[in-house]
């Protein structure tokens, strides 16, 4: 092992490569702290990683096993007097759970969509009994250390081995069009970029702010989210949000379309009777506006994004804060980066490795060491037993032992629910549409449902398909709150045949613990350690920027926040002379990457070789 | 610090950009001089092509240049003539010459030139690159204008433009240039009868009220549908035909024009002359009878006639179902000033007599929430103020024009009262009587007390005006009172109240400028 390659002295140890833990890196970095970054996964970017189709399925395969028991070393060797040691869990169980997966998509390329045999309507308890078998089957794998790869998919076959697809439908909407097969989207998996995570930027939040502030946004592409869409009796509708979308739009009336430039308009400035409603629910508000029906949900549901019984004082600061991120970029107020979500945190990490950060993969914290008199934290012990000193350290929670986590709140889940369609809930001439699409509860009691869809243009998913997001905040499993939007929205062996929706080729569920209401310090900890918690169940990224600005300014309250970086062309390089202390730092993060290089799969590879700063001249 | 990357100061950075740029300038005043002494020595060949290209690629607004190129590319031509077959290039110069300055003059101006003179040029390919321009800036006018060309030359149909105009609007209603485009392109693709019903059923109504919903703070869509609305032209209904001791004249609304010489030699006889106007291909007739020495005939205007130059009359019930709407509108948006003007003109085109008290509310909501314009909104409401009382005389057919206390700052259409002989002004906010009033020829009395009148400018040969009234206004001199001289038969005159009444002396100097005033008021 090369781990005397390691420097033994760091200012900053982050160990976790999620957002708030990257940009927290890229941001210490910049002002010249020295930063090891470290990740026990093989890929960056922790919960908030986007995987390709095979990706994807090892990251299930990995969660469906139960992970070894932890062995506890002695460390105690390193200790000196007066020290304690803080061991740090090295997996995170408890994150991810109720991974269910269904595939729909037929095993071999197949020309022709009536090939597939068996009647089309089945029963429900046939239904009820293929869904109970699975998440048997699940729950006995997962107990199952052997279980290997393939079974992800036979698991996935169970249902359409009992109930082969419903032919009628897709074959009448488009009948030249060739159905992607399971073994297509196996084939060209790499096309694929699948967010664990389903969010989408606000052009004037706080992640845009500080990707253009810091000049990081030099590393990413975005596009436009093209249109926000609501599901409503039944129907999926374009939402009218933008100045052009009310004029063009057909399903409003003219009355309607006025009372909603003005609802708009004069929402934007707090006004006395919008302060008379503070404290009572929003959906009373816009009742009293006299909006009408339309009108109200589209507010309500889509624009504000909140539920009924959300206080009207929330649902304005949400109205307004659309309203400001839109025509910044576009006809909505939102951006998603091309390629996915999961190359924000690694844009962060590149901009740290830029200003000399140093990177391992693969590579973990076993403990912390004390320093008892000034309960701080003096060093920590790499997993390869190397012990760093360092000034301060920032961990992903689900590193910190439990019972030194100060859990305020019973633990919430997010939902999450990823399609890969066959078409789009609302075609369009345009095929290359990016949707947001909001789903009032179904039911009472139900959570809101939100969901994106990818299109090809976004290099997410290929083309043919459209990738869909669904994500809710957990009332039951993964599968009890999605499955029943699934249904009804898209075709799938469960739903009734009603019309030409998009068939799900492939489906997974699963819960995800949510960063909300995390702390990042005040835990069992010292003081020099912080916590980022994970991606919390928001539309946006205001959370993990939050959490990233204010550990940066416990650890560096002097200084700026992540200031823009300077054009490449500005940074003297001076390895010539290998005199001074910063082409130090930097040829030991060379032959640190070079390392990394070997261990590390193509495509990541080919992140980091851009990540990279110039070559020595 | 220990890490810190090592950034270069902005003094170093300053440095170098400034180096940069003397190279840069340097390079170019080098091409520049090359260039011109190219040019003076009648050079027209390859090398000097580049240079241009080279220097206009960089700027691309350098007219001269852009001369020079042309006729390097006209020499160029004259020598081969499959020249402009294999360039290409020109076309691809000039889109990069764009991406510097979308909105270059020269640029645009030649690669018209170049278009027009390509053997077979790909039209397609250049409304592709306007629909490009227009979709980085919709309002860039020099691609709006290289458009029209193009679509002019390669005779793109009508209906096509109609549905570009449509994906414009589409994209941004707040734009005149796609608007005024509808308004010409209609007309084309509907010949026979561009009317106000029409365009109902074409749908345009329901098109524009969308965006004046949508956006009523917007001019661009407002304008279109009063274009809409259609026009209405303006009738010539008066004549007046006189004779003086001198030449016979005809008088019409506009203008005085002199009777050929002999056309009338006695009056002993019955005249009937028939008066024809060159310009708006109409006549009127009218006699002058045996032993008069003067003719009067007027037409007889009905309210369906007069005063409809905003709208048109002729599809009442799209006329009303407008005002319903943009009423609907204005419940929603009481204060917006767009909606309340075009309220107004939809009553004045569908009632005016009937719409009068609504009218005026409107009028006064308007100069409250526009007070930038109020004087504007005035004088608009005086025009109209005005029509309604013509309107009205007509039906009694009076020779009185009674209009006191209806708040007037101007007058207008005084060529409608060229048969009165007694007006009546009082009470309103006039400052002075503009020189059409002299029109009024058989005007006997004027009554134009508490105004703010300040000069007499058209009170000035009037043959049968006997009394001027002028209480309580503001003239102040002498000289502003000279005009009356010129009425022979003035006798009374009230300017109690005027500051010119205060003056020393000014009794004795009125009666030696007004001889014929046997009754002053001071």
């Amino acid at each position: 092992m090369a781990a005397e390659d390691l420097p033994s002295e760091f200012d900053v140890v982050i160990l976790g490569t999620g957002l708030a833990e990257s940009v927290v890196a890229a941001a210490c970095s910049r002002v010249g702290q020295r930063v090891l970054h470290l990740d026990r996964r093989s890929y960056y970017a922790a919960n908030w990683a986007s995987f390709t189709f095979n990706g994807l399925l090892t990251w299930i395969q990995q969660h469906q096993e139960e992970s070894p028991p932890e062995e506890v070393q002695d460390w105690s060797g390193q200790l000196e007097e007066g020290d304690e040691l803080i061991y740090l869990s090295n997996s995170d169980p408890a994150s991810i759970r109720n991974l269910q997966v269904f595939c729909y998509a037929s095993e071999e390329d197949e020309e022709e969509e009536a090939d597939s045999p068996g009647p089309p309507d089945t029963t429900e308890e046939e239904e009820e009994e293929a869904v109970k078998e699975t998440s048997e089957t699940e729950s006995a794998d997962s107990k199952d250390e052997e279980r290997t790869h393939q079974a992800v998919h036979i698991e996935g076959e169970e249902p359409e081995a009992d109930q082969p697809r419903p032919s009628a439908a897709p074959s009448q909407s488009q009948p030249t069009r060739k159905k992607i097969s399971y073994a297509q989207l196996v084939k060209e998996g790499r096309r694929f970029n699948i967010d664990l995570v389903s969010k989408v930027m606000y052009s004037r939040g706080s992640l845009v702010d500080l990707l253009i502030k810091s000049n990081v946004s030099r590393y990413a592409e975005f596009k436009n989210v093209t249109r926000i869409l609501t599901y409503r009796h039944g129907n999926v509708e374009q939402v009218p949000c933008s100045r052009a979308d009310v004029f063009a739009s057909r399903q409003l009336s003219v009355v309607e379309k006025r009372k909603l430039m003005r609802f708009l308009t004069s929402c934007v400035e707090e006004t006395e009777e919008h302060q008379a409603y503070s404290g009572r629910p929003y959906v009373e508000f816009l009742r009293d506006q006299q909006l009408g029906d339309n009108l109200q949900h589209f507010l309500l549901h889509s624009i504000a994004m909140v539920t009924e019984d959300t206080p009207t004082e929330q649902g304005l600061a949400s109205t307004r804060h659309f309203l400001r991120c839109l025509g910044r970029y576009g006809n909505t107020p939102f951006l998603f980066p091309v390629y996915g979500l999961g190359e924000i945190p690694q844009c962060f990490c590149r901009m740290s490795a830029v200003f000399g950060g140093i990177y391992c993969l693969r590579h973990s914290l076993l403990c912390l060491l004390l320093d008892t008199p000034s309960n701080s934290c003096k060093a920590v012990i790499d997993s390869r037993g190397q012990r760093i000193s360092c000034s301060h350290v920032v961990l992903e929670d689900g590193y910190v032992p439990a019972n030194r986590k100060r859990v305020a709140l019973p633990p919430r889940f997010v939902s999450r629910a990823i399609l890969i369609t066959d078409s789009s809930v609302l075609p369009s001439e345009s095929e290359q549409q990016v949707s947001v699409v909001t789903v009032p509860p179904i039911a009472a009691g139900c959570p809101a449902v939100r969901m994106v869809e990818l299109s090809p243009s976004t290099m997410t998913c290929i083309p043919g398909t459209h990738l869909v997001h669904l994500t809710c905040q957990s009332v039951g499993s993964a599968y009890e709150d999605l499955s029943p939007v699934v249904t009804r929205m898209f075709h799938t062996p469960e739903s009734p045949d009603r019309g030409s929706r998009p068939s799900v080729l492939w489906c997974l569920y699963f819960n995800m613990a949510d960063g909300w209401g995390a702390e990042p310090d005040g835990h069992d900890l010292p003081s020099n350690v912080f916590l980022c918690s994970g991606p919390d169940a928001a539309l946006g990224h205001d959370h993990a920027i939050r959490q990233a600005e204010s550990i940066f300014q416990k650890i560096l309250p002097e200084e700026d926040f992540c200031p823009p970086a300077p054009n490449p062309e500005d940074i003297i390089y001076d390895g010539d002379n290998g005199s001074s202390s910063t082409a130090g730092g930097l040829e030991e993060r060379e032959e640190e990457r070079e390392e990394e290089r070997e261990e590390e799969c193509e495509e990541e590879k080919e992140v980091l070789e851009d990540a990279s700063p110039p070559a020595e001249e | 610090q220990h890490g810190r990357v090592k950034i270069k100061t902005t003094a170093q950075q300053e440095e170098e950009k400034r180096k940069e740029r003397e190279k840069k300038l340097k390079i170019y005043v080098a091409a520049r001089d090359a260039c011109f002494s190219k040019r003076s020595e009648g050079v027209w060949d390859d090398e000097a092509l580049q240079l241009t290209q080279q220097l206009l690629s960089s700027n691309p607004d350098f007219a001269t240049l852009w001369n020079y190129r042309r006729e390097i590319l006209m020499h160029l031509e004259t020598w081969s003539p499959l020249f402009w077959l294999t360039n290409n290039a020109e076309l691809l110069f000039l889109e990069s010459c764009l991406k510097v300055n979308p909105k270059s003059y020269g640029s645009w101006h030649h690669r018209g030139w170049v278009s027009a003179r390509l053997p077979r040029p790909d039209w397609a390919r250049e409304l592709s690159l306007c629909d490009r321009c227009l979709s980085l800036d919709d309002r860039n006018f020099h691609c709006w204008d290289y458009r029209r060309m193009v679509v002019k030359i390669s005779g793109v149909p009508v209906d096509q433009e109609l549905a570009f105009t449509d994906r414009l609007i589409g994209s941004n209603f707040s734009n005149y240039s796609s608007w005024h485009y509808r308004s010409t392109l209609l007309p084309l693709l509907h010949p026979e009868s561009p009317d106000a019903k029409l365009y109902s059923f074409l749908s345009e109504y329901e098109l524009v009220q969308n965006a004046f919903f949508t956006d009523p703070n917007d001019q661009s869509a407002w304008f279109y549908y009063r274009w809409l609305l259609g026009r209405g032209t303006s009738v010539c209904n008066c004549v007046h035909v006189l004779k003086y001791f001198g030449p016979f004249l005809a008088l019409t609304a506009a203008q005085i024009c002199d009777l050929p010489p002999g056309t009338i030699n006695d009056i002993s006889n019955e005249h009937n002359l028939t008066v024809h106007w060159t310009e708006k291909h109409t006549h009127r007739d009218c006699a002058l009878y045996t032993g008069r020495t003067e003719s009067w005939c007027r037409d007889s205007a009905t309210d369906q006639e007069l005063f409809r130059s905003e709208l048109s009359v002729e599809k009442t019930s799209v006329l009303q179902s407008e005002l319903q709407s943009v009423n609907q509108l204005q419940e929603l948006e009481p204060l917006n000033k767009w909606c309340l003007l075009t309220i107004i003109l939809l009553m004045r085109a569908l009632d005016p007599l009937g719409y009068e008290k609504e009218t005026l509310a409107h009028f006064q909501t308007l100069k409250e929430v526009d007070s930038m314009r109020s004087a504007y909104y005035s004088d608009l409401c005086s025009k109209f103020m005005i029509e309604n009382t013509i309107l009205k005389m007509e039906y009694a057919e009076v020779r009185v024009f009674s209009i006191s206390d209806k708040n007037l700052t101007t007058l207008c259409h005084l060529d409608q009262l060229l048969l009165v002989t007694h007006i009546n002004l009082s009470s309103n906010q006039l400052q002075q009587l503009p020189p059409q009033f002299a029109m009024l020829q058989c005007l006997e009395v004027l009554e134009a007390d508490n105004n703010s009148i300040e000069n007499l400018e058209g009170v000035y040969h009037l043959p049968k005006l006997e009394e001027v009234l002028l209480k309580n206004n503001k003239i102040s001199t002498l000289a502003d009172l000279q005009p009356l001289a010129s009425c022979p038969k003035l006798k009374r005159l009230d300017l109690r109240g005027n500051p010119v009444a205060q003056t020393p002396n000014v009794e004795s100097e009125l009666v030696e400028l007004l001889p014929s005033v046997t009754d002053l008021l001071l």
